[in-house]
């Protein structure tokens, strides 16, 4: 880890002496454990701050949306993902962004630590080797890391960056073996109203905070449907209807161009897995298009274009 | 002030005898390992193992999404053209297990909702129904800083009762009239002896020794509004914030709602909901014009309100408790304590 943090900061320093370049984004260190948060760095004395660890679970596509200017950042294979998504969306140049890609071998879900842990957390030290060991109130554990990866990062195949200027360090393995949709095949199986419930479940605790929304790259409306106001399409209230209708409707919206980068789930105050909706648009995207989002930036997503091989029979 | 022992064999007993005058409230685990508070089913006890929940006990009185009045113009309906207000019951309930904090949040939120000028009838009533039996905070988290906010972990200031975990039993502090009205409903009422009185002093010391986690806002208080608002720092601090309303929501300090009318045909309803300074829509006016237009704007006013405007107004600290809950919720860490610290010292 500490070769990959002195090899950001090396590169970083580079950039930031490119007067063509307005910000370097990356990953700095939290003020309480298990969080690393994004900051942008201009100046030669802030290129310290920066820092990569297990816990960088926000996409860092998420801060390119319509910024002006050439900026440089530091991309895991998801957020790679994103910005060649945004790259095909005319969201942002390719001659705007500098990409510096991180081959990752996942992050760590820090509500997953906390609830194996027990008491309250402070400190987590990840050691060569795959071990994590965590501290708090006069104890110590030690897990393995893959039992503490985020969902998505679990069933992650695209761990390196598609697109990028430079790399941080050499790509890693990408086991072949991985099953993708396993939950996905879980609430497929599911009767009907089962579904329904499982849904409803999984939203119950939601306090429409939109933390999901505000966290993904690909949720960049200008004004948000929930936002509106003329037409109004959907209460303001904390009515599982309502709160449906905003899960479900974004879920769609981000079809064939989440990324899976689970920065929605990180996000959540209220741990919700909202990617149980959108894993499942992924799948089918990929079923039915051989559509994987993000991998392309010559390609219109799924959802936006059709093609003579299209497999339903209205398109022929 | 009356202090009373109970024994943790009898606290079922009691809480459920109390029953009989109170609704129950408390906090509990829900979904994937977070927590509030809610009312308590019946044989339900409050989870006393959650030190600080996820959500703040703000929504006893101050739900995210409240129903004002319902109304129809249908001219076949008797009730045609008049602003019915819900039935509500605002029988007594009692709040077992609030945190320090968060009770003495309650006092600054009645600032707003309770002024020589306005009465908020729904906020006001449902507080008026509340005693609030709180529970010491002997095992602080980190983020917990509430003791440079003028509470603390055995602070009663917002209290009826305070409950002290003692081990094999509790001492209880019955702090007004109301905190003793509920300990008779409960029949709690053996008295404490001098021995476990010298317990909770020292356990009250020990607490607030183990708080480490401070802030100082005097000089903000001293400063220029205008010098503070045209700080270089907001760049920084504001970068990383996604605007989304997870500070403004888990905060038990603050109030601020929206008001919504939901209608079908000829039936509808006017909703108070929860709303966030974050959110663009907080402040758009119908011209379409934005004066918080920019995410640096949304975050500022945040902090500004929080550590300045409140001071400048009431001169009575600032508007928080130091529960941490904006500190270990944030998805990216903008911590209030390193915000005050720069508006203070810089």
């Amino acid at each position: 880890m500490q070769t990959c943090i002195n090899k950001i900061r090396e590169i970083a320093a580079r950039l930031v002496k490119d007067e063509t370049i307005e910000m370097v984004i990356g990953f700095q260190e939290g003020t309480i454990p298990m969080i690393s948060p994004p900051i942008s760095v201009r100046t030669a004395d802030d290129v310290e701050k920066l820092t990569w660890s297990s816990h960088c679970c926000i996409n860092l596509a998420n801060y390119l949306t319509d910024v002006k200017g050439k900026v440089a950042v530091f991309a895991k294979g998801c957020d790679s993902r994103s910005i060649v998504n945004h790259i095909a969306e005319g969201k942002v140049k390719r001659e705007d962004v500098v990409i510096i890609g991180v081959p990752c071998n996942g992050m760590m879900e820090r509500h997953t630590i906390s609830n194996l842990f027990g008491d309250e957390i402070e400190e987590v030290v990840e050691e060569d080797g795959g071990t994590v060991i965590v501290r708090g109130k006069g104890r110590e554990e030690k897990y393995r890391k893959s039992d503490l990866l985020r969902q998505n990062c679990r069933v992650c195949v695209h761990k390196n960056p598609v697109l990028y200027d430079e790399l941080v360090a050499d790509p890693v393995d990408v086991p072949e073996d991985i099953k993708r949709y396993e939950e996905v095949e879980k609430i497929e199986a599911l009767a009907i109203n089962d579904r329904w419930n499982f849904f409803a479940d999984l939203i119950s605790t939601c306090i429409r905070c939109y933390a999901c929304r505000d966290a993904c790259p690909t949720c960049y409306c200008p004004t948000c449907f929930v936002d509106e106001t003329q037409p109004q399409w959907v209460g303001k209230g904390d009515e599982e209807p309502d709160v449906m209708t905003f899960h479900i409707l974004r879920a769609f919206h981000t079809a064939g161009r989440c990324t899976d980068c689970g920065a929605c789930v990180s996000s959540c105050p209220m741990t919700i897995n909202m990617r149980a909706f959108t894993k499942k648009l992924e799948k089918d995207c990929l079923d039915l298009w051989d559509w994987e989002a993000g991998l392309t930036p010559d390609m219109r997503p799924a959802l936006e274009t059709y093609t003579p091989n299209d497999p339903e029979d209205n398109f022929k | 002030m009356r202090i009373l022992q109970i024994q943790k064999t009898d606290w079922s007993a009691g809480l459920e005898k109390s029953r009989q005058d109170y609704r129950l409230i408390g906090p509990v685990k829900e979904g994937n390992n977070v927590s509030k508070f809610r009312e308590l089913a019946a044989g339900e006890e409050p989870d006393f193992s959650i030190s600080t929940t996820t959500m703040s006990p703000k929504s006893v009185v101050f739900p995210q999404s409240e129903v004002m009045f319902t109304f129809t113009t249908d001219s076949a309906s008797p009730d045609c053209n008049i602003m019915k207000v819900p039935e509500s019951s605002y029988s007594p309930r009692a709040i077992i297990g609030i945190r320090p904090f968060d009770a003495a949040a309650m006092n600054i939120v009645k600032m707003n909702f309770d002024t020589p000028d306005y009465r908020d009838p729904y906020w006001c009533d449902a507080y008026e129904a509340c005693t609030f039996i709180g529970l010491a905070v002997t095992d602080p988290e980190s983020c917990d800083f509430s003791t440079s906010t003028g509470t603390g972990p055995f602070d009663i200031s917002g209290l009826d009762v305070l409950l002290i975990d003692a081990g094999e039993y509790f001492l209880v502090e019955v702090v007004t009239e109301k905190g003793s009205t509920w300990v008779r409903s409960a029949g709690f009422n053996k008295e404490a002896d001098a021995e476990s009185i010298e317990v909770l002093h020292s356990m009250r010391k020990e607490a607030k020794k183990k708080i480490v986690s401070t802030v100082a806002f005097e000089n903000i208080n001293k400063k220029e509004t205008l010098d503070l608002y045209n700080e270089s720092y907001w760049d920084s601090i504001s970068f990383p914030c996604l605007n989304c309303g997870t500070c403004t929501y888990v905060c038990p300090t603050c109030w601020c709602f929206d008001i919504q009318d939901e209608s079908d045909r000829k039936k509808g309803r006017r909703m108070k909901n929860w709303d966030s300074c974050m959110f663009p829509n907080f402040t758009i006016h119908t011209t379409g014009h934005n004066p918080r237009n920019t995410k640096l704007m949304r975050v500022r006013q945040r902090f500004m309100h929080k550590l300045k405007y409140h001071q400048s107004k009431y001169d009575k600290g600032i508007l928080c408790v130091g529960c941490g809950r904006c500190v270990t919720s944030c998805p990216v860490n903008i911590d209030i304590r390193e915000v005050c610290k720069q508006m203070n010292n810089s």
